[in-house]
């Protein structure tokens, strides 16, 4: 085993363990309280207007019918609104995208903010900003992606990703026997989290409080203190439960300033809450892509080559290129390995982050590919896959921090019963008459880290409070994270008070990337690990604690009492610790993130093997996904349930973007026609079942101290090829656009 | 915009209210009222959040008017059990992880009373069919399958 951490890692009875949710009792109850849902005294009601065009400039504002209406108290406009200290296209913190904040009279896209109106009341502020009736000079909307418009993605950093090549590419190519080259288009989709964006805005001077919606406390803190020319420390955002962010609630977007904005301007409360339609617009979303996959084998069906091209749709006016052909690197043994991406700029609100970007849109083109690669080399996929199963990370060699994709593979097929799948498709039928078919994909996702800080405090009684600004989102910090610090306090959880999602907390880091538990779970492990420190020193300096003169021997926390390790006759409860030396309350302080050198060591990823079926009617081409396994490797699970609930969710997000999500355009406004849960699908209950998730068993000594790979987004990953590839085991039809619509199969 | 007298009961309790005509019932629930346990997710009733019990039978609080209301009796998730006392859902919920971000939670739980009173024993399908006017975005169906499946076998359907 190597030796990469300084101490081994201490685990007690509470990590690993599927406890029930600790902030369950809150959401059954409807006592959990998310931002639309506070409501401060003299609050006034915000409503924007949504440009209906998606190029071209406002000429006209009803200002006058707007402000007479009852209730209405303001009207603000770009020639009323007050001055903002920062610049909207400034980006004042990572993952800060450019925003529309009534500067000028430009529309960029359909669902721009153009006006904001406040009222007494909600209906009358709806109504107010309904009677500005706008007009518009509107120029022809670009929503289409054109190879012509096309341009190479200038590399620099979040948003615009480098391209990638390892090996002799062209050589791959010329040494194929056998090969394809195919294009896979995937669709614009929305985050839609059920609760919509929003804030409750209070000014007190310069200090500003928020409640908001925020995948990352202290770092949106930052966002808005930047555009009101304040100091960060004096914002506070209160954020003890989000209603799902998926991405895109992780930095200040345009209507939450405009709403701060009015606060600051009324001396009033604000609240504002985007509708359902209005979160198509301005609050970011996963953007379109058409992707080119050309792969080559050689007489054994070995890779030798993978050349992964990626087109982005991006805004006109700010970058974010999904990374979609970097999801051809660290998976596949290729002889040669090309990741490009290009960008086309639409009439659009900018794309952002959306669960897994680049990994979703990328494994959906890839996973295909790789189907017809084996179908073209006349081999099973898994068997393919496993024939360019990848030991080092190709191209550069270097290890895998772990890997366990073998297993679950082998683990993923045996539950799904896939050994007696037929080579050729259109083989099976149901007794019903539907065609069946079974098909797979690998799920790869890396393991980021970002930075984290904790305190745990442990009080005379023996309990502790431990603290952090991290966020919930629906994965389960409040529950994961209290299992974590507990474990490292070595105190029963119901010992502990677990205080999170406040910015006056230390910080927290970033919920994305799937990177939280990690990062602020090793946080807290620290701080915990710095009291259990203190304490040992403290006593083994104390001649009337058993553990006394035990300074040199190292110590282990366990039910709130110390042991020296290996020898259970000497121990002392930390309550008497700190008793006899008087302290009413021992800190502790932790950190996590990764170092960069570490980085460089090792590839570090989760893994997973999905394998679905599909049922389809023959004359009418329904869908359905009828089972599902995913086998998944992702290091230390803290807790199986949540965690589960995670990869299922990914999976179902997989079935929602291989059949259901896309947002369409009307090519003539450049409006999104579908910009409502009638229009835009996404699964219900009726369209999920047969589920069934396996958590792999890994070991990774590499990726942080505490062994945790993250569950957050790779469920989604190997999902949505694996149902696009049993679509086509069944029908024989290659559909090679997402979302795989019923006219595509009807017409193949 | 005159307001409307309206007397009816929520959650057990006498209610007097003035509100006015273009009132919604959500929002008069979760405004006037404070009980926001009952959500707005997109006030077109496709999506669930808003459900509440009117007389007993699940209606989207975002697709009715305030005005509509007197005389009857409406019971949100405040009403359905409180901390100590839980409904045999809500528990149901909590233990099977029948839920991820909590914001659609409430109005699954007014749909399943609703199912499990029409259909004190469905089975699965019964149950996803019976849930489909209800989106959880973090797709945390199968736990949701799981909880109104014990919650009836243990006898409480009715």
């Amino acid at each position: 085993m190597p030796d990469t951490l300084a101490h081994p890692v201490r685990f007690g009875s509470n990590a690993g363990q599927p406890v029930t949710r600790r902030d369950g009792i809150a959401k059954v109850t409807g006592t959990a309280t998310f931002t639309a849902d506070n409501s401060p005294e003299n609050l006034l009601h915000a409503v924007y207007v949504p440009a209906t065009i998606a190029r071209g400039r406002v000429t006209h504002l009803d200002v006058a019918a707007a402000e007479a209406h009852p209730g209405v108290t303001m009207v603000m406009t770009p020639g009323n609104r007050p001055a903002l200290q920062g610049d909207p296209s400034a980006k004042p913190t990572m993952f800060s995208f450019r925003i529309e904040v009534l500067q000028d009279d430009s529309v960029r896209y359909a669902g721009q903010p153009i006006a904001l109106v406040l009222g007494e009341t909600l209906e009358a502020a709806t109504e107010g900003a309904r009677l500005l009736n706008p007009r518009y000079a509107a120029e022809p909307a670009r929503t289409r992606i054109d190879d012509d418009e096309a341009a190479p993605v200038e590399p620099g950093g979040f948003g615009r990703p480098a391209g990638v090549e390892h090996g002799d590419v062209a050589a791959g190519h010329a040494a194929a026997t056998k090969a394809i080259d195919v294009t896979y288009e995937t669709s614009a989709q929305y985050h839609n989290a059920m609760e919509t964006h929003a804030v409750v805005a209070q000014w007190e001077g310069d200090k500003l409080s928020l409640d908001v919606p925020s995948q990352a406390l202290l770092m949106s803190c930052a966002g808005y203190a930047y555009f009101f020319g304040i100091p960060a420390e004096n914002v506070t955002i209160r954020a003890p439960y989000l209603g799902g962010g998926f991405g895109s609630k992780a930095i200040p977007t345009g209507p939450q300033v405009l709403a701060i904005l009015a606060a600051k301007e009324t001396g009033r409360p604000v609240k504002l809450m985007l509708t359902r339609q209005q979160m198509f617009g301005p609050v970011g979303h996963r953007g379109a892509t058409r992707q080119r996959l050309r792969l080559g084998i050689d007489d054994g069906a070995a890779l030798t080559v993978i050349d992964h091209e990626g087109l982005a749709a991006t805004s006109s006016f700010d970058d974010f290129v999904e990374p979609a052909a970097n999801a051809s690197q660290g998976l596949y043994a290729a002889g040669a390995l090309r990741s490009a991406h290009r960008a086309v700029r639409l009439d659009v609100g900018t794309p952002g982050p959306m669960r897994a970007p680049g990994e979703a849109s990328g494994s959906a083109a890839l996973e295909c590919a790789m189907d017809e690669m084996a179908e073209a080399a006349g081999i099973d996929p898994l068997e393919f896959r496993l024939r360019n199963y990848a030991e080092t990370e190709p191209g550069t060699g270097k290890p895998y921090s772990s890997k366990a994709l073998r297993e679950c593979y082998m683990q993923g097929a045996e539950r799904f019963g896939w050994s007696g799948r037929p080579l050729l498709p259109r083989q099976m039928k149901d007794e019903n008459g539907l065609l069946t078919g079974w098909g797979m994909g690998t799920a790869l996702f890396p393991c980021p880290m970002f930075a984290a800080d904790a305190r745990a405090t442990l009080r005379s009684d023996g309990s502790a409070l431990v603290e952090t600004s991290a966020i919930d989102m629906g994965q389960g910090a409040w529950t994961a994270l209290a299992q974590i610090a507990a474990d490292s306090l070595g105190l029963p959880l119901d010992m502990v008070e677990f205080r999170a999602g406040h910015s006056s907390l230390p910080d927290g880091g970033v919920a994305g990337g799937s990177g939280h538990t990690a990062t602020a779970g090793g946080a807290l492990h620290a701080a915990g690990g710095d009291v259990i420190r203190q304490l040992g020193e403290i006593a083994a300096a104390d001649p009337e604690s058993p553990l006394h003169g035990a300074g040199n021997a190292a110590f282990s926390a366990r039910d709130g009492r110390l042991y020296v390790d290996g020898d259970d006759s000497r121990s002392d409860s930390f309550a008497d610790i700190l008793a006899r030396a008087g302290s009413a309350e021992l800190v502790g302080n932790g950190s996590a993130s990764r170092a960069p050198e570490d980085a460089e060591k090792f590839s570090m990823h989760s893994h997973g093997a999905v394998f679905a079926e599909v049922k389809v009617d023959p004359d009418l081409c329904q869908v359905r996904v009828t089972r599902m396994v995913g086998a998944f490797a992702a290091g230390r699970i803290i807790n199986p349930k949540l965690a589960e609930s995670q990869l299922l969710g990914g999976m179902i997000w997989g079935i929602s973007f291989a059949l259901h999500e896309e947002a369409k355009h009307d090519p003539r406004t450049g409006r999104i026609v579908n910009a409502d849960f009638a229009g835009y699908h996404v699964p219900v209950n009726a369209d999920v079942t047969g589920l069934e998730v396996l958590t792999v068993h890994e070991d990774d000594p590499y990726v942080n101290a505490l062994g945790i790979k993250g569950v957050g987004e790779i469920g989604i990953v190997g999902s949505v090829g694996a149902i696009a590839n049993a679509i086509w085991h069944a029908t024989g039809h290659r559909i090679r656009r997402f979302p795989i619509r019923i006219e595509d199969l009807l017409t193949a | 915009m005159s307001g409307h007298k309206l007397s009816l009961v929520v959650n057990g309790e006498r209610v007097e209210a003035d509100v006015p005509s273009n009132r919604l019932l959500s929002e008069f629930l979760r405004d006037d009222l404070a009980l926001t346990g009952t959500k707005r997710g997109c006030e077109t009733g496709v999506c669930g959040a808003c459900s509440v019990l009117v007389d007993g039978d699940v209606v989207k609080s975002c697709l009715s008017l305030a005005v509509q209301m007197n005389g009857r009796e409406i019971t949100t998730v405040e009403g359905l059990g409180r901390v100590g006392a839980l409904h045999p859902l809500q528990q149901q919920f909590m233990e099977k992880g029948g839920l991820q971000c909590g914001y659609c939670t409430p109005g699954f739980l007014m749909a399943a009373v609703d199912l499990l009173k029409r259909n004190p024993n469905p089975d699965d399908a019964e149950i996803r069919e019976g849930l489909s006017g209800n989106l959880c975005r973090c797709t945390g169906y199968q736990g949701i399958v799981d909880a109104i499946r014990s919650t009836a076998e243990a006898g409480h359907g009715a």
